[in-house]
């Protein structure tokens, strides 16, 4: 068993060095009257492909947008290793330098650059790591050609791992769904993460390309890179996932191997009942619960934990 | 068939006839503030517009009953079929560009005096500075409202460095103007980040009131401090831009000429400047922002950066344009007016956001009007035909007469419910982005 | 004389002109409420109501001598009428061709304020065109003078009705939101457009009567301002600026943040006129809206309409 309850406090900058790679502990965030995380702790191995699941509205969401900088939790801290040695703590960082620690992430409601081509839309990603300022891009400075080069190149690199070089020079919104799922996870990827949170990969996707997209994500852990991956499809968390939590109501029911926690009593419960062969066999169709004020896409309007602004995360 | 729609059409048609009876007929005066109401109204020549409204009302109808005959596709229609996006071409049109170049080249030659004045003043000038707040408009999608006043800053730096007699207030050495380009760009780009900071983290509409505000208290400083810029005497007698080199020696003087060709350069140069910048990882980071902004700061897009970044681009073209006038001619706070501000904005707006060719051709066009009608339309006039050509295009063309490819999609898109296209937050009435 | 000596006038000063700004900014807070938009062009929107109640006020007043009495209620009562229902058809107007056609092509944000930006340049200029460039005097409609002293301010007849005006104005309008179906709509769009919608609220409808509610109050506040300092093609820019600051100030989107923001702004600025120079009073709302938005950007009442009234 690997993803275990959290235990003492995170290793601080010069402490030896960690096995883990993420760790949450005792994360709160309330929206008005709703409370969406209640004590959340989880802690990932470096290399593992953790899944979280749970009925619709459990939290999951909210989770990963914690872990990004989207939301910032009432409660709670999250510490996170880019290399065994560095531990940084997460909560309080903007998302895009949380990005450039090396956490990056796909939405549930594919969030694409829809008027840029799929190339471009990994370039962004590539991008984000290099250095060349205005200048050098205007007077075309060598140095900025060859950072420029490269990161095209690595953006056809990833395009190819995902299967989509053929429409590199396609508008993104121009994508079948399932591509477009893929694009997502090739952009974060182009930010060279430690982590990589996917947020319902599969969701929407045919067999054909669940069976592909499981082949994609064994090669990204392959490479080294860990995964936190949020699912509904219980056949596919079953089949990738090295251990796996279970959130309700915001808070963490159960964690263990998929076989365990498949068996776990609170789970089956959790999940209403919807139990076929003695295990859980996938998301309940159960409705959101709880008053929260959901969009009709399925995305969740903020309550506006950041002052002033009214943004949208999913 | 007369549809209860085609009426209120019709009514539509027939107002137009009588805002543009309004707009073109005779002028009021404040000791008789309602007699060119009643007279542009009550006149016959108010014939003439309705019935052009009745024309006009009888080409639309005609034009939606054809319109399945001619089988016209629909913007949405477009949008929605997959679009191939192709490689952003690098110099783009080489041809057409070598014409452009060659017609900009040989035009003032042909025209008269008066005519090369306003191709700098007005169109060079502004050419320049539409291209400016095209960075901030148009690449970063967030508006300016106070642009013009890095330009009066750049003016008065001018004036500060390079002259000891022009401003009561001046620097304890004077520099060639041409030294006070960089200067003047380093301190309207230093303005435009000390005003962007703290703004530019709030809702992007806040931005514009917060410019706006900005650009009329510069103007309002500028007038009140006599004992430093002259207030509304004005400034007068900057020294003329000169090269002194070894072997070159050449000053610009009062010939419009030579600071039209200077003006052509410059505009060339930052078209092909900003040409670059668009397609670095700066480009695709403004693009990015303007799309999804979380998206792109989920993919490590310091967004306040590169917002910043984009508002002191554009304010420094402002400031560097500023002391082109100041060395050029006399100025007072009234050349800072906030009409200028618009007038910048629509020329931006007209030739098309994001287009730097259209920022050129909307300098070109509108101003090329204004000059052509200068005798028919008092200048205070012509912010009228400017309000309502940016109506217009928003109502009907936003994406301009040239417009950029990659700006047109994202609007075709973000009409289908794809992406924003600009970095203000979610669209009115939350159409929630996907 | 001192700061402290003039202290009451200041503030009766300042509470006759705040209220004008409580009334204007009502159309900002309104409609951002409703849209999330800032509506550049409702400075014009004001400019007009002053014109048109101008109109009224010259039409009706009998010979060149300032009448009292019952003919000058009812000349104050067209003056208003009329200028409230100038605002009106202007807002309506305004939102008829520069925001729906955009609103149906779900257009970004950008171009609503583009679009408002060039509503408003054409609005004022043509205004310029049509009125002449000077300021236009409002004829006098009562014979001013001192009604009463508070602590030793004079409180002029001038003062007593244009804040009595705007005092009325803002109390039906918080009514009307508090107590009305059409307030319970807007405050409806206000808080989910899309579950409003779904709960049967013309949303559309909502909209228009928003901007002509907007409209009546800035039409009618337009009047009472020009009374005071003149009417004039763009005397609308400097007082909206001021009302939208005072909307932020208040919480934008929030009916009582505006009411109180436009009567701080106009307190403070008052004080503020007297302490520096009266030629940079206009800085200090500026100074004002800048700090606001860096160190409460939600205002000093925060809410949004939906949660406010
Ligand atoms: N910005 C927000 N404002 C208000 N409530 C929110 C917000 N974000 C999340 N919530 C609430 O928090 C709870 C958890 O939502 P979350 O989106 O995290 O669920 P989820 O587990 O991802 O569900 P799903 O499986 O449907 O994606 C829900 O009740 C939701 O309404
Ligand atoms: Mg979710």
């Amino acid at each position: 068993m690997t993803a275990v309850a959290a235990t003492g406090p995170a290793g601080t900058p010069g402490s030896p060095p960690s096995d883990l790679v993420l760790e949450a502990r005792d994360l709160m965030l309330r929206f008005g009257g709703v409370t969406s995380l209640d004590g959340v702790s989880l802690q990932q191995r470096r290399g593992e492909i953790l899944a979280v699941i749970g009925p619709n509205g459990a939290g999951k969401t909210s989770l990963f947008n914690c872990f990004t900088g989207a939301y910032r939790p009432q409660q709670g801290s999250v510490t996170f290793w880019r290399t065994s040695r560095r531990p940084a703590e997460i909560v309080g960082r903007s998302p895009h330098a949380i990005t450039h620690l090396g956490i990056a992430r796909t939405f549930q409601n594919i969030r694409l650059f829809p008027a840029l081509s799929a190339l471009e839309n990994v370039q962004i990603g590539t991008e984000v790591r290099q250095r060349y300022g205005p200048f050098g891009a205007i007077l075309g400075l060598p140095g900025a050609r060859r950072q420029e080069r490269a990161g095209v190149s690595r953006a056809f690199e990833l395009l190819d791992l995902v299967g989509l070089s053929h429409r590199a020079h396609d508008l993104a919104s121009s994508l079948p769904h399932g591509e477009q799922r893929r694009l997502e996870i090739a952009r974060a990827l182009g930010t060279d993460p430690r982590l990589l949170l996917l947020d319902e990969p599969a969701a929407g996707t045919n067999p054909a390309e669940k069976r592909s997209l499981e082949a994609l994500i064994r090669r990204i852990a392959g490479g080294g890179v860990s995964i936190l991956l949020i699912e509904h499809d219980m056949r596919l968390v079953m089949s990738i996932a090295t251990s796996v939590v279970v959130l309700n109501f915001g808070r963490v029911i159960a964690h263990g191997t998929p076989a365990e926690v498949q068996h776990d009593p609170a789970v089956v419960e959790a999940y209403l009942g919807v139990e076929t062969g003695g295990g859980v066999e996938a998301g309940g169709p159960r409705t959101a619960h709880g008053s929260g004020v959901r969009t009709a896409d399925g995305g969740v309007r903020s309550a506006d934990t950041s002052g002033g602004t009214d943004r949208e995360v999913r | 068939m007369i549809t209860p729609a085609r009426l209120r059409q019709l009514g539509v048609c027939l107002t137009l006839g009588v805002v543009a009876a309004l707009v073109t007929g005779p002028s009021g005066d404040s000791a008789h503030p309602f007699r060119a109401l009643r007279q542009s109204v009550i006149d016959p020549r108010i014939g003439v517009f309705l019935g052009l409204a009745v024309g006009l009302w009888v080409v639309l109808v005609a034009a939606t009953e054809l319109r399945p005959v001619l089988g016209r596709v629909t913007v949405t229609a477009r949008a929605r079929r997959p679009v191939r996006a192709t490689f952003e071409r690098r110099y783009g049109n080489v041809g057409l560009n070598v014409v452009l170049l060659a017609i900009a080249i040989v035009a003032p030659m042909l025209v008269s005096t008066a005519a090369q004045q306003s191709m700098v003043n007005d169109i060079g000038i502004y050419a320049l500075l539409a291209l400016g707040l095209n960075v901030v408009v148009g690449y970063a999608g967030l508006l300016d409202l106070g642009y013009i006043a890095f330009f009066a800053i750049g003016a008065y730096v001018a004036a500060y460095f390079s002259s000891s007699s022009a401003m009561p207030w001046h620097a304890p050495f004077i520099l060639n103007p041409f030294f006070v380009l960089p200067i003047a760009l380093v301190l309207a780009a230093l303005a435009g980040v000390i005003l962007g900071a703290p703004t530019l983290r709030l809702r992007g509409d806040y931005l514009a009131i917060v410019t706006l505000g900005f650009g009329e208290i510069i103007q309002l400083i500028a007038n009140n401090s006599d004992e430093i810029t002259n207030g509304p005497r004005g400034v007068f007698g900057v020294p003329h831009l000169s090269v002194d080199l070894p072997g070159i020696h050449y000053q610009w003087g009062i010939d419009p000429l030579p600071y039209y060709y200077l003006l052509l350069g410059i505009v060339v140069l930052v078209m092909i400047a900003f040409g670059r910048l668009e397609r670095s990882r700066i480009g695709r980071a403004w693009a990015a922002i303007r799309e999804d902004e979380i998206a792109a700061e989920a993919t490590g897009v310091p967004t306040l950066r590169m917002k910043l970044l984009a508002f002191a681009i554009g304010a420094s073209v402002s400031g560097f344009a500023g002391v082109l006038l100041a060395t050029k001619q006399f100025f007072n706070p009234q050349s800072f007016s906030l009409q200028s501000s618009f007038l910048v904005v629509a020329v931006v707006i007209f030739g098309g956001m994001g287009s730097r060719l259209g920022a050129v051709t909307g300098a070109v066009v509108l101003q090329g009007l204004a000059f052509y009608l200068r005798d028919k339309v008092p200048p205070t006039d012509r912010y009228i035909y400017f309000g309502a050509v940016i109506i217009a295009m928003m109502i009907f063309r936003p994406q301009g007469l040239v417009p950029s490819r990659r700006r047109r999609r994202e609007i075709e898109l973000a009409g289908a419910g794809a992406g924003a296209s600009d970095s203000l937050g979610a669209a009115p009435l939350g159409r929630t982005v996907t | 004389m001192g700061f402290a000596d003039q202290f009451w006038q200041l503030t009766v000063d300042g509470l006759m002109v705040g209220s004008l700004y409580a009334v204007i900014a009502l159309g900002y807070t309104l409609v951002y409420g409703v849209l999330q938009l800032i509506n550049f062009a409702h400075s014009e929107v004001f400019m007009l109501g002053a014109f048109g109640g101008l109109f009224a006020a010259r039409g009706l007043l009998p010979g060149g001598s300032t009448p009292s009495g019952m003919i000058s209620v009812g000349l104050l009562a067209a003056g208003l009428a009329v200028g409230a229902a100038s605002g009106a058809a202007a807002a309506f107007t305004l939102e008829r061709v520069a925001y729906r056609p955009l609103r149906r092509r779900s257009a970004p944000r950008l171009a609503y304020l583009i679009s408002a930006i060039g509503a408003s340049l054409f609005a004022v200029n043509l205004a310029g065109k049509e009125f002449g460039r000077q300021n236009v005097p409002v004829p006098a409609l009562f014979t001013n003078g001192t009604v009463f002293h508070l602590f030793g301010a004079q409180v002029s007849t001038q003062t007593v009705v244009v804040f009595g005006a705007a005092v009325v104005m803002l109390v039906l309008l918080d009514r009307l939101v508090a107590t009305t179906r059409l307030g319970q709509g807007i405050r409806a769009v206000a808080q989910d457009a899309d579950t409003a919608v779904l709960m049967g609220v013309n949303v559309e409808r909502v909209i228009i009567l928003t901007f002509v509610i907007g409209g009546l109050l800035a039409g009618a506040g337009g009047f009472l301002y020009a009374m005071t300092f003149n009417a004039s093609y763009n005397m609308g820019f400097v007082p909206g600026v001021k009302a939208f600051t005072a909307a932020v100030l208040g919480g934008i989107g929030n009916v009582r943040g505006a009411m109180l923001g436009g009567i701080l702004l106009g307190l403070v600025e008052s004080y503020g006129g007297y302490v520096f120079q009266a030629s940079y009073k206009d800085v200090i709302a500026f100074l004002v809206l800048v700090g606001i938005l860096m160190v409460r950007p939600s205002g000093l009442l925060g809410a949004r309409l939906g949660r406010a009234a």
